[in-house]
């Protein structure tokens, strides 16, 4: 009881300090539960005229975003974003015709800061077949500025708006028809920073995910066209991070250091699926959710609806590929929703060790039956062990061990692994077998007058003991009738420098 | 024979009755075929909901308008020569690509469809050949059939077809006239080679924001008001109106020509 009630006097200390500080910044209204002040939203925006000269808005290419506009008066800012049509690569081999803000998909990153007079020119290339228009979610006013920039192929719209909200916003053609001009790869962020802008980090990134249509399969490769009904049935073909399978993996990874601290800033152009944006790995110190003005600290996973946006930030502890996926998985893996981070640096085992352990774990199926292996190693011990506990041995480890590939009836499997079952090759050398296990063994050999040409690991974390079991159990199963193989003779062929692994033909 | 005969007559006719040069019409003979009357599905219903469009019995150019013919015009139309024709007009794209005022050039062909040619321009033109631009209704009925039916619309594969065109950018060279398939009324060009003015594309008034539906602003169109695009599944059609509705009579673009259509006394079949 003490305890709740001394939290309960600091959450209010808290909550009037946070009502003091807030007075400065709107004075709008506070929750009385979290103690929270709001910012005063697109009624104290409006920072008055745009002073100075009108400023031409540096627009990057994803995954890369415009410096900080490093200001602390509203501006007059002039947005240049010329639309074309494009065709691309999709995934490898596979073509597609994108429409392109700025042509790359996800479109450039705008920047602007919030006050700031934005006067957008919108181009459409003269090659385009189609009207385009730009929805700017980070405009106040009807359609977002959609039917003031609707644009004829070889015209320009302009338009200016003064940004209110601060936020991350999805911008977006609406030309009808919109699905089609949104799966097409139209859309794009705008960021709209607070007055005192964003903190400083040592990376930026701009990633969006778009999920994409093509009459095709997955990889079907060739010029790949839309397909309108699995857009409308909502059934993609990709899912993808910047507008192509592998646009941020291998050489196009994202790169960081280990100490550095990384932002995402991550949008969902859709036009269907909602994301369930994680770095695999990683873990978000912060995310600003839904591209709003609040974070929350400590995130595995966060909601990107289509249409909608966050801002991530993690720090970087150790070196590594880190992979960006839609955590809806299959997505991730047949579709194409895999973008990479790949950190520098030194290893620090204590926070992260690498693998520390490579052990075969025979899980509690096989466990029971260990009490074979146990009896048969005591028994080895005494001088007392028989045959039929060697096999009954030899049968718990094979299980566990060579089962997968000789399948558990020692028939193998036709044309990749031979069999032991009634097998000219194990019964014909005993002692080869033993090497097979204990060195592995590669190349052609003839099994029952069939080829096989396959690889065989080495066996290295059995023992002498258990070799000895396994291949007696082998050489005594399925209809074959052999000797016992001993310890001593496992020992003996470890010990020779090269196996008799050779084929006998 | 009967349709190749009476627009023989007709522009005879024309040509005696305007007194244009006998050679002129004779170097040219431009093929009308007959597109009898109808009644049908539209994508712009004209009590906005579901009702059909109706069509009189009318009679279309069996290809768009090519650089030759336009040539040959605005050689005998000095007005509409690029350089001369007012700015209110045709904008500063009007016939671009064309190697001189009244020549398309070495690098076009007398076959390609004209192309970066205004409204007026189209209108002007194809008064000169005694017929005026298609309606929206006009070339909606004769687009909605392919090689063997009235209306292909519903086929989820011709549907495709049509995309394919649509969707892509026009970078490419532009094919000669007359080499797509010929459709149910003989009927060339339809789809898959140029977009195509329409007299009343002002009237079209598709929405600039796709999502608006119900109560759109009417100040924001020309005419009765915005419709809302009946036709929701067919994508392709849901372009082309965007496209006319994007569209200004003065604006000329690279992908975008015309045909003509003319009136006739004809009794519907």
């Amino acid at each position: 009881m003490f305890v709740r009630a001394l939290v309960v006097v600091m959450v209010a200390m808290v909550a009037m300090l946070t009502l003091a500080a807030c007075g400065k910044k709107g004075d709008g209204s506070t929750d009385s539960v979290s103690g929270v002040s709001d910012t005063g939203g697109s009624a104290k925006g409006d920072f008055g005229p745009p002073q100075g000269e009108p400023i031409k808005a540096v627009l990057t290419s994803p995954p890369n975003v415009p410096p900080p506009t490093l200001r602390d008066k509203p501006a007059k800012v002039i947005v240049d974003l010329e639309v074309r049509e494009i065709e691309q690569e999709i995934s490898e081999g596979v073509r597609y015709t994108f429409w392109t803000f700025g042509g790359t998909v996800p479109g450039s990153f705008i920047r602007v800061r919030q006050g700031d007079t934005v006067e957008f020119h919108l181009k459409n290339h003269p090659d385009s077949k189609m009207p385009h228009n730009i929805d700017l979610h980070g405009v106040t006013g009807p359609g977002g500025g959609a039917a003031s920039t609707f644009t004829a192929p070889g015209h320009e719209s302009q338009f200016t708006f003064k940004a209110l909200n601060q936020g991350l916003y999805v911008y977006h053609c609406a030309t009808a028809p919109v699905g089609m001009h949104v799966a097409n790869g139209m859309y794009g962020l705008i960021l709209v920073e607070p007055p005192e802008g964003m903190s400083k980090v040592d990376h930026e990134y701009y990633v969006m995910q778009g999920d994409f249509y093509t009459t095709g399969k997955y990889r079907e490769k060739g010029v790949q066209p839309f397909d309108m009904e699995k857009a409308i049935d909502e059934h993609p073909t990709y899912v993808v991070f910047n507008g192509a399978e592998g646009a941020l993996t291998g050489d196009k990874a994202l790169k960081a250091k280990v100490g550095e601290t990384v932002r995402m800033y991550v949008g969902n152009g859709g036009p269907n699926l909602i994301s369930s944006f994680h770095v695999i790995g990683e873990i978000f110190d912060k995310v600003w959710f839904e591209g709003g003005t609040r974070f929350q600290e400590n995130v595995q996973t966060t909601l990107i609806p289509a249409g909608g946006s966050a801002i991530g930030e993690f720090r970087i502890e150790v070196p590594g590929t880190y992979i960006l996926v839609d955590h809806s998985i299959t997505r991730a893996f047949n579709k194409g929703a895999i973008a990479m981070l790949k950190a520098d640096g030194p290893e620090n085992k204590a926070i992260y060790s690498g693998k520390e352990v490579d052990a075969v774990y025979l899980a509690e199926r096989a466990a029971s039956n260990l009490a074979a292996v146990s009896q048969a190693t005591k028994s080895a011990e005494a001088g007392t062990l028989t045959l039929n506990e060697q096999i009954k041995a030899g049968e718990a480890l094979y299980a566990g061990t060579c089962s997968v590939c000789h399948q558990s009836n020692g028939e193998g499997l036709p044309g990749v692994f031979p069999p032991l079952a009634k097998s000219d090759y194990l019964l014909a050398d005993p002692k080869r077998a033993i090497g097979a296990v204990v060195k592995g063994l590669s190349g052609k050999v003839t099994v029952n007058g069939k080829e096989y040409n396959s690889v065989m690991p080495p066996m290295a974390q059995l023992n002498d003991d258990e070799v000895a079991n396994i291949v007696t159990y082998a050489l005594n199963s399925w209809g074959n009738k052999g000797a016992a193989v001993s310890a001593a003779d496992v020992k003996k062929v470890r010990a020779q420098a090269s196996v008799a692994s050779k084929p006998s033909e | 024979m009967r349709a190749p005969l009476a627009a023989m007559l007709h522009l005879s006719l024309l040509c005696a009755g305007l007194l244009l040069s006998a050679l002129a019409c004779a170097a040219q003979y431009v093929k009308y075929v007959t597109i009898p009357a109808a009644s049908f599905r539209t994508a712009l219903p004209p009590d906005g909901k579901s009702a059909s469009a109706a069509t009189s019995t009318f009679r279309m150019r069996a290809m768009p308008v090519t650089n030759g013919e336009y040539q040959s015009f605005v050689r005998q139309h000095v007005e509409w020569r690029r350089g001369q024709v007012a700015a209110l007009f045709a904008d500063a794209g009007y016939l671009r690509p064309w190697a001189a005022n009244d020549a398309f050039g070495p690098h076009l062909h007398a076959g390609q469809p004209v192309t970066h040619v205004s409204w007026f321009a189209a209108d002007a033109y194809c008064r000169s050949e005694g017929a005026r631009l298609p309606t929206w209704y006009e070339w909606e009925l004769v687009a909605a059939a392919d090689e063997q039916r009235k209306d292909a619309r519903d086929d989820a594969r011709w549907r495709e077809r049509m995309l394919r065109w649509y969707s892509r950018p026009s970078t490419e060279k532009l094919a000669a006239v007359g080499k797509t398939a010929k459709n149910l009324y003989g009927v060339y060009d339809m789809h898959g080679l140029v977009w195509e003015w329409v007299e009343d594309f002002t009237g079209i008034m598709v929405s600039t924001d796709n999502r608006e539906q119900g109560d759109p602003d009417l100040r924001k169109f020309c005419g009765a008001g915005a419709i809302a695009v009946g036709d929701r599944e067919n994508y392709a059609v849901q372009m082309r109106l965007a496209l006319l509705s994007s569209l200004q009579a003065a604006y000329t673009t690279g992908n975008l020509g015309f045909r003509c259509v003319r009136e006739t006394r004809e009794k519907a079949s």
